[in-house]
């Protein structure tokens, strides 16, 4: 706080942009409108096209016979095999591996909206809005519902979703109370708040030590400890890389649990 | 004799209720950090020690630290949107 002072001071100024103006975009296409196209709705789009070519790439890699896989389908591959592995198979075992496509859908998509984060020229998450993980969120929500009613029943599925077998009979009142909050309220709503501050909180801090860097830029006198919030915002790109890939594999992996929960009751 | 409550006076209520949110915004995710900071540093912690004793389980560990670290790192991440929302809604 006192450098911001000093930068003012000296000449430079520093302006710390208000929240509206970092995460608001104006509409660039249909204005007006329900259906408002701004840069999120467009990365949003991006990302979704970026999964599917490399999908399609490595399925046509796929198709042309060789077996050692190279470029694209080695990616590709060491993706799937990264969620069959180490989520569905730790997870939900292996009747969860139908669930595959989804799961590596739901993966590649989240990795692709955050990692516009630190893209030169790109650089804001779709993921700090709250549309896109509100609305994954909802999806998982009521997937892992409808498999819980389909594969249990309906009585079933509530009844092994509130009562948790090993529970005293005085507290299961309770206790079925605090399991039907937290599955049916707290799971959709922390899952997508998760992500959603996570990328907020990342966006924030990167948009903190450029201004800084920027404001030390213009202020002569005080360029010369530049280099520490210089580093500190080159450090902090690095950091969200791996918590890009970390949110949307621990987003992954919670749709995996939710999802094989539902599918296998506790005993 | 008190200063501040000439401050006080002359302060506008709007500015002063300002004032007051921007306190306990910063206070507010101040105290949500800590439980979901001292409870990521038991997970893993007892992670490692789980991974140090049988390194062949360390992938299953893994991904049970990640599972724990998300469930407990919520909290933290609810404050830090509280703390958006007062500071700026």
């Amino acid at each position: 706080m006192i450098l911001a002072v000093q930068a003012e001071g000296g000449g430079g100024g520093l302006h710390f942009p208000p929240i509206e103006e970092i995460l608001e975009w104006p509409g660039i296409l249909f204005k007006d409108t329900v259906f408002e196209v701004n840069k999120v709705v467009l990365l949003m789009w991006a990302a979704a096209l970026i999964v599917f070519l490399l999908f399609w790439a490595a399925a046509r890699a796929a198709k042309s016979g060789r077996l050692v896989p190279t470029g694209v389908k080695s990616v590709v591959e060491m993706g799937i095999d990264f969620v069959r592995n180490d989520i569905i198979l730790q997870t939900m075992g292996p009747s969860g591996l139908p669930w595959t496509p989804f799961l590596v859908t739901i993966f590649f998509y989240v990795f692709f909206t955050n990692i516009f984060e630190v893209i030169p020229g790109i650089q804001f998450p779709v993921n700090a809005r709250m549309a896109l993980p509100a609305f994954l969120a909802l999806l998982v929500w009521v997937i892992f519902n409808v498999v819980g009613i389909k594969s249990q029943g309906l009585g079933g599925y509530f009844k092994s979703m509130l009562f948790p077998p090993g529970v005293p009979k005085f507290l299961l009142p309770l206790v079925a109370l605090i399991e039907f909050v937290s599955t049916i309220f707290v799971r959709p709503f922390s899952l997508a708040v998760r992500l959603f501050a996570n990328m907020l909180a990342g966006h924030l801090l990167l948009i903190t030590f450029a201004v800084l860097s920027a404001a030390l830029w213009t202020a002569s006198p005080l360029a010369i400890i530049l280099p520490l919030p210089f580093l500190m915002l080159v450090l902090l790109t690095g950091f969200e890389i791996l918590v890009a890939v970390l949110q949307a594999f621990i987003f992954t992996i919670l749709a995996a649990v939710y999802i094989g929960g539902a599918m296998h009751p506790e005993h | 004799m008190f200063p501040i409550l000439n401050i006080l006076a002359e302060t506008d209520p709007g500015e002063f209720l300002d004032g007051l949110s921007a306190i306990g915004a910063g206070i507010g995710y101040g105290a949500a950090a800590i439980g979901p900071g001292i409870g990521i540093g038991i997970v893993v912690g007892n992670a490692i020690t789980a991974m140090a004793r049988q390194p062949e389980s360390a992938g299953m560990v893994r991904t049970t630290m990640f599972l724990g670290i998300a469930f407990t790192e919520a909290l933290a991440l609810i404050g830090f949107v509280v703390f958006i929302l007062i500071k700026f809604a």
